[in-house]
């Protein structure tokens, strides 16, 4: 088997470690399976479709050893990566684990369930039983099914019928690399039952200059006329390599709002999956990607419409500087049956040096014929024009730089409806821009 | 106040100005007129800063300063100001926003303390009576969407709210329907005091009905190759400027 894998470009060291983290877990069939899947795709080649301006298999080799146990993580101070101002439930998760002794949680019990993945499925809650893998596709890519197979520990929330969250729920995905390189794998599942709302901040950062690799899946049910909020705060200065990836399974008249906020790390890879199951639904996909030196951002969205009388926009905007890396790769799916769909994309992106680049693609497959799609995808530098005209009014270039990037963000910024994260992603974009007007 | 000579710049290996000279004192209303295509509009960009122009030769100095040497916002922080012919849409910045940064900086480049928020608005609203101009519209991102005429009005509001020493107005009539351009003649002449000047730049004697010149200079293949008074303009406007082409050439 060795042999038919190396041809698929993974090496034995990589096998024999998620052999070796599956049988730490109960036998179950949906491990064996990934494990199966992992194999039959292998990590992804240079030249595969989905990952063709994304060399991450070259970065993972090349800067990773595998079969090697991850360092321990140490004493740390959490409260350092807290964003300030947003009171709510607090999770922690240090390399890929569910922080017990970290996490605060203040939502009563009857309005939410907020506990570690792996102790929910191995005490068979029934909720995260009966939903576990059922989103996240494993044939599909080789890091889900890598996840699926091997993932420790996690995140379990579960809203229950007509609960209104009021607080957030904050996750702090910590990796600790001050003893060496850490490779991990984190799973949440969000399940929401019907007239539920809730609100779930997931920020990643880490310590030491070790480099570290994680894949986190998330899996989000939202049950009919339900409303899911979901941020992704990734601004780790560390030597972050990370798949993220998350499938949000959408039922009936319910609302769907994302974020995602890419400013700092190696390689960050989103896949965002948006299955449009009901109708009456809507769906917002936002993101913002404000990256220099050598980061790659690279958003995979899939958006697809399985039932009619549904609305999907998506608006992702990034600006590069240094020597830094954007993808964008937009999928709208519209199915035969889902009639009267209205999906809107657009991407666009400012170049702010010679050597950043982007690759974005939209691309739209529609079977139905009674629907209203549009895509547009737009990379540019700064309008000279636009900064001369603000000069000649005796503003610095400088500020008139950074007062036309921080415009072209702020159309992002201002869909927050969080008004302690919105002020937080402000600040946190104002000083990336320079902003002192 | 401004006081340029023998100005020769291009543009890529077009050289469109040859030696202009011109003297404005504070107090005077010059008028640059012109056919299409004589310069009218580089000298303007020129004076402004604009980077794709390249100064071959001469010098301008501006209230004792070396303007050619100070950047395009060091030009305005000193008292000049372009109306631009086309203003530049700008999304996502409104205009509120942007003349408090502008201005602030102009303070600050004056030694003078910026304004507080209060302050500011009073001086807005106050400035937005003299061109007429509603708030509604400068809440907004700065001339995107906006109508000729809500542009040209939107640069004399800025150029209200900067009170300039030298205000250069670069078109500012083409374009507009007659209404339009008595808004925004009327609140030129509001601005105008014993101190600043402003010099028009125009293809159309119309304007100077409103704006009235105390001198009128015709602008030629980049050379000012007549001056005279506002009688000139009128001169243009009955004969056209073919028989300045004919006075160029047999000189």
């Amino acid at each position: 088997m060795n042999v038919a894998v190396n041809e698929k470009n993974t090496t034995p060291e990589m096998v024999s470690q998620i052999q070796k983290s599956i049988t730490q877990y109960p036998a179950q069939a949906y491990r064996k399976e990934a494990l199966e899947a992992f194999q039959k795709l292998g990590l992804p080649e240079n030249k595969s479709e989905e990952y063709k301006n994304t060399p991450i298999t070259r970065l993972l080799q090349k800067n990773f050893v595998f079969d090697q146990p991850n360092a321990a993580a140490q004493k740390l101070d959490v409260k350092d990566f807290f964003i300030p101002g947003v009171e709510g439930n607090v999770i922690v998760v240090i390399n890929g684990v569910f922080s017990e002794e970290h996490s605060v949680i203040v939502s009563p019990s009857s309005e939410i369930t907020i506990t570690n993945l792996g102790t929910a499925i191995a005490g068979q809650h029934p909720v995260a039983i009966a939903h576990l893998a059922k989103y996240a596709d494993t044939a599909a890519d080789a890091f889900t099914a890598w996840n699926t197979a091997t993932w420790q520990s996690g995140v379990f929330i579960h809203v229950p019928k007509g609960k209104v969250v009021e607080k957030p729920i904050v996750i702090y995905h910590i990796h600790d690399t001050r003893g060496g390189q850490v490779i991990t794998a984190s799973r949440n599942l969000i399940v929401t039952e019907l007239n539920s709302e809730v609100t779930i901040v997931e920020k990643f950062d880490s310590v030491g200059s070790g480099n570290h690799f994680s894949t986190l899946v998330t899996e989000v049910e939202v049950a009919e006329n339900a409303g899911f909020n979901h941020y992704t705060i990734q601004n780790d200065a560390g030597n972050r390599y990370q798949v993220v990836t998350t499938n949000i399974h959408q039922e009936r008249s319910s609302r769907v709002n994302t974020y995602t906020f890419t400013l700092s790390g190696k390689l960050v890879r989103n896949n965002l999956q948006l299955s449009i199951d009901g109708e009456g639904i809507e769906s917002h996909m936002f993101g913002l990607y404000l990256v220099t030196g050598d980061t790659l951002a690279d958003n995979h969205t899939v958006v697809d419409h399985r039932k009619a009388n549904s609305f999907s926009n998506e608006l992702y905007k990034g600006i590069m500087d240094g020597n830094s890396r954007g993808v964008f790769n937009g999928k709208i799916y519209v199915r035969p049956q889902a009639q009267k769909t209205n999906a809107f994309q657009a991407n666009r992106n400012i170049l702010m040096s010679d050597k950043a680049t982007v690759n974005t693609k939209p691309q739209l497959e529609i079977w139905a014929d009674d629907v209203k799609c549009s895509h547009g995808c737009t990379t540019g530098q700064l309008d000279e024009e636009a900064l001369f005209y603000l000069q000649t009014r005796g503003i610095a270039k400088e500020t008139a730089r950074a007062m036309m990037l921080y415009a072209f963000a702020a159309e992002i910024l201002e869909n927050v409806k969080h008004a302690e994260l919105k002020a937080y992603l402000d600040q946190l974009v104002s000083e990336r821009l320079h902003k002192n007007f | 106040m401004l006081s340029i000579k023998n100005l020769t710049a291009k543009i890529g290996d077009k050289q469109i100005l040859n030696g202009i000279n011109l003297e404005v004192k504070p107090g005077e209303v010059h008028a640059i007129m012109g056919p299409n295509g004589s310069g009218k509009s580089t000298l303007a960009s020129v004076l402004a800063g604009r980077e794709e122009y390249e100064v071959m030769a001469g010098e301008v100095d501006f209230l004792g300063k070396d303007l050619l040497a100070l950047a395009p916002e060091d030009r305005a922080r000193e008292g000049l100001f372009l109306a631009f012919q086309y203003p530049v849409e700008i999304p996502g910045v409104s205009t509120i926003n942007f003349m408090k940064t502008a201005l602030n900086q102009i303070l600050e480049h004056r030694g003078q303390q910026p304004l507080d928020a209060v302050s500011f608005l009073k001086l807005m609203k106050e400035k937005m009576k003299l061109v007429e101009i509603d708030q509604s519209l400068l809440n907004r991102s700065l001339n995107e969407g906006f109508s000729g005429g809500e542009k040209k009005r939107n640069e004399i509001f800025q150029m209200a709210m900067l009170e300039p020493k030298l205000a250069i107005l670069d078109e500012t009539d083409s374009g507009l329907d007659i209404d339009a351009l008595k808004i925004v003649a009327n609140g030129v002449n509001k601005l105008r005091n014993k101190s600043n000047a402003v010099v028009v730049v125009t293809h159309y004697q119309r304007l100077l009905d409103y704006i009235v010149p105390d001198y009128v200079h015709v602008l030629y293949k980049g050379k000012i190759v007549k001056s005279g008074t506002k009688d000139l303009a009128l001169e243009l406007e009955a004969k056209g400027y073919d028989w300045i082409k004919d006075e160029v050439a047999i000189a």
